[in-house]
């Protein structure tokens, strides 16, 4: 009798036990499931403030948390984002904006025109686009709490550009008190007004940063194209997670561990692509163009003919096999400010195109080299960097050139290109580096075609005004044809003058599982909003 | 005891002090400046210049030194030049992964290794002696990185047993933590299991042909009593003072292991900050590092006297 009752106690208990178990799981799935998208990124994301470095990692951040008053769409036209509308006057000198209704900052309270000043004049402060608008500013204020106008001194083209900008530094808004931080210092918080919320309690930095879904976001109508219309968070949570071992981020991905992989590398992607679940696909139409960055301050490239040797040098077939590898991801690019761009052209390239060793060789006579060792920074923390400055020793050898590469990681890379002084005394002949050609747009965003000498001018610091003539006055023009012409001329210029050389262009794709969806491409990428998770 | 324990404590303020100022010279005179890769692509020498002041960077030497020490001697490691969080912070985030991963791994290794390495020895010759050593060599000899993807590919791609990476804080339970420490301890094992197992295996041959256990032998004892009493006992002070240096390896030197699993720990967020130059994070982790190799050493010397009563001090 014992021993039945103890058997019936325990099927009770296993029963009760079932029972309250089928009514958790049930009284859970009723509630709403948070859906959490993670993403290995690029990089780990160190600093908060995009304003103060332009490290695309922390512009990343940006988009996420922050909006901006124009955004870059995908015919790579400015349209409004946070502004509703906008006029200009029939001068061309006085902009009106309003801002939309419904904008509010992440801690409650509303998007003033002030806000957007203080956020416009940081901005200025700092990034080289904003800086030339600056300069063309007569005047910057708030009307009301809605409205700002921005007075110019003269007519200038590149308003609307310049406040889309879609690449470092980016004018995001932040409020004024966060706005009116030294450009020099970093921000102490993030609060934005974009379609995510940055949880700071649970960054860590080398580790994981954490995003939530700003439920009080009013996206616009239109739909999603390059960082321009709707930005409509359809995840609740985001955590980009940093992973800095590739494969480990490639068998993350395959194991359904994380559901975004922002920049596997090319040699893992036939592994990816023939695996169930996983997505490989290119989000950015324009791609990256590889440089070679001469110094025009030292022999033998203050010689315009040692410089024009390099283009005659140069195959850039050659060097994006030995770079990339799959012609699937590269292509060879004779435009100063990028292919597949509006202001795309291939005047002045036929040196760059048409690979002539010996031409090369009788150039560097000409230019009287006369065998001392030119220095070439090899950054081999970089897969792709240092694979290029592998190619151009070897050309540059079999054209009887001496060369001395000098090994270091890419941070001591950023602080010796800086240095003005001769090769033999720590400075440069040659380094090599990438820009993404969303920074590369135009004759302004695109530094490396500056003629503005040690002062002005990116490093290697050629010096020609001519070039700073074209320049200016494309900034100045106001319609796309004159436009085109200018960037032409700057682009034939540039060549005369081989401000650097471009080594071709090439794309990374994203890799992702099949259960996300809405990915929007776009040049600078990869933008969290309108994605799904299913 | 007591008396050697305050002697030796105070004996490490020399130590840190030598190490600070070691660090911060080696930092400061080796190439690179945070400021030009915060300042960016488009900064100009005024821009890299004005970062530099705001950092303090372009203060002399001695004067960033002294503000240096100045923090420390309050206790504050500074903060960090990147994200501008305290370095104290930075550290105590990574130090639960690092001390857990160390932990799991020196018992793993102790539990095999000792007893592996006592068997080698007391069969010393035979084919079990042969295949621990084979065992020990094949352990020396796998770089971590090719036994850790091997491992991630059998018993997490293939299998599905164990997650690929990451790691899982005791706080958020206690199985979610172990799981996930399996994988990277038994990668991280391999090295120390052999280290070990030669190490008790050579201290414990030597041992055996000490004449007490002879006599041992001959008063009828158990090879048991033999082994474990008078043998392994006396063979403990070497055993002792490696498996001491495998956890100060442990504790900075597995950024391998750690960049392989995705384990948060000291040894990557060393790396991550040498590679951009964040001078106070790699000064604040170094000094971490050196106090804990001289409190390990520490340790070690007073086991010493815990195994051997002959040792004093």
């Amino acid at each position: 009798m014992a021993i039945a009752n103890k058997i019936l106690l325990l099927r009770n208990a296993v029963r009760a036990l079932a029972l309250f178990t089928f009514f958790f799981i049930n009284a859970a799935g009723l509630g709403h499931a948070e859906t959490t998208l993670k993403m290995v990124a690029h990089a780990d994301l160190k600093n908060i403030d995009p304003i103060w470095t332009t490290a695309y990692i922390t512009r990343n951040h940006g988009y996420m948390v922050y909006d901006t008053l124009f955004s870059l769409d995908e015919n790579l036209e400015p349209q409004p984002q946070m502004v509703g509308d906008y006029s200009v006057s029939d001068d061309g000198l006085t902009y009106r904006f309003t801002l939309r209704d419904g904008l509010g900052w992440h801690d409650g309270t509303p998007v003033t025109a002030e806000d957007c000043v203080a956020s416009l004049r940081r901005w200025g402060a700092r990034d080289g686009m904003g800086q030339k608008l600056m300069d063309m500013t007569a005047s910057l204020e708030a009307l009301d709490i809605k409205t700002l106008v921005l007075t110019l001194k003269a007519p200038y083209g590149l308003v609307l550009e310049s406040l889309g900008k879609i690449s470092s530094n980016v004018p995001f808004m932040m409020p004024e008190r966060l706005a009116m931080t030294d450009p020099f210092e970093q921000i102490p918080e993030t609060i934005g007004s974009g379609p995510f919320k940055f949880i700071k309690d649970e960054w860590i930095p080398g580790v994981k940063v954490v995003y939530v879904k700003n439920e009080d976001y009013v996206p616009r109508k239109e739909p999603p194209s390059y960082a321009a219309g709707g930005k409509i968070a359809k995840v609740d949570r985001v955590e980009w997670l940093y992973i800095p071992d590739a494969a480990t981020a490639m068998n993350a991905l395959i194991a359904d561990e994380i559901d975004l992989f922002e920049a596997p590398p090319i040699d893992l992607l036939p592994i990816m692509v023939g695996t169930p679940g996983v997505i490989v696909e290119e989000l950015n139409p324009l791609g990256v163009q590889g440089w070679l960055r001469l110094n025009h301050l030292y022999p033998p490239f203050d010689r315009p003919e040692a410089r024009e040797a390099m283009l005659w040098l140069t195959d850039q077939e050659h060097y994006l096999q030995a770079v990339i590898g799959n012609p699937n991801y590269y292509r060879t690019c004779p435009a100063f400010f990028g292919c597949g761009t509006p202001l795309e052209s291939d005047v002045g390239a036929t040196p760059l195109m048409n690979q002539d060793l010996d031409r090369a060789r009788a150039l560097f006579d000409a230019a009287g080299y006369d065998g001392t060792p030119i220095v070439i920074l090899q950054s081999t923390d970089i897969q792709i960097l240092n694979g290029a400055a592998l190619v151009t020793a070897q050309l540059l050898r079999e054209v009887g050139i001496n060369v001395e590469l000098q090994a270091m990681d890419w941070s001591t890379l950023t602080s010796r290109r800086a240095v003005t002084d001769p090769p033999e005394e720590g400075g440069w002949n040659i380094f090599l580096t990438w820009w993404n050609s969303a920074d590369i747009l135009n004759p302004i965003t695109n530094i490396g075609v500056s003629g503005g000498c040690r002062e002005k001018a990116w490093f290697g610091w050629p010096c020609d005004s001519e070039i700073e003539r074209l320049r200016d006055a494309y900034a100045r023009a106001t319609d796309p044809e004159t436009q085109q012409k200018l960037a032409e001329q700057v682009q034939m210029r540039a060549y005369e003058l081989v401000t650097y050389v471009n080594f071709g262009e090439f794309r990374t794709p994203v890799a992702y599982r099949d259960t996300l969806d809405g990915l929007i491409k776009s040049p600078v990428y990869p933008f969290l909003w309108n994605i799904e998770k299913r | 005891m007591l008396a050697f324990i305050a002697r030796r404590l105070f004996a490490t303020v020399p130590v840190m002090a030598v190490v600070a100022l070691f660090v911060f010279l080696l930092l400061h005179l080796s190439p690179g400046d945070p400021a030009t890769v915060i300042a960016g692509d488009y900064a100009s020498p005024a821009d890299i210049a004005r970062i530099r002041a705001q950092l303090g960077l372009d203060q002399p030497l001695y004067i960033q030194f002294t503000t240096w020490v100045g923090q420390l001697l309050h206790g504050d490691l500074g903060v960090s030049i990147f994200s501008n969080l305290p370095v104290t912070q930075l550290i105590q985030q990574r130090i639960e992964p690092t001390l857990a991963l160390a932990l799991f791994t020196l018992t793993l290794s102790i539990l095999v290794a000792v007893p592996l390495g006592v068997l080698a020895a007391w069969k010393a010759g035979s084919w079990i002696d042969r295949l621990v050593m084979a065992f020990s060599v094949l352990g020396f000899s796998t770089p971590v990185f090719v036994l850790g993807y091997g491992l991630i590919y059998i018993f997490s791609l293939k299998l599905g047993l164990f997650p690929v990476q990451g790691f899982t804080s005791i706080s958020d339970g206690l199985w979610p933590f172990i799981h996930r420490l399996i994988l990277p301890s038994l990668t991280l094992s391999a090295i120390f299991i052999a280290l070990f197992a030669r190490i008790t295996r050579a201290s414990v041959l030597d041992i055996l042909e000490e004449d007490y256990i002879r006599t041992a032998r001959a008063k009828g004892l158990t090879n048991r009593t033999v082994l474990m009493r008078h043998a392994l006992r006396n063979a403990a002070v070497p055993i002792v003072t490696v498996i001491g240096i495998g956890f100060a390896l442990l504790i900075g030197g597995v950024v391998v292991t750690e960049s392989v699993f995705n384990i948060p720990g000291l040894g990557r967020l060393t790396v991550d900050a040498v590679l951009r130059r964040d001078y106070p994070v790699i000064q604040g982790i170094i000094l971490v590092f050196s106090a804990t190799y001289v409190l390990v050493n520490l340790i070690i010397d007073i086991l010493y006297v815990v195994l051997d009563p002959r040792i004093r001090y």
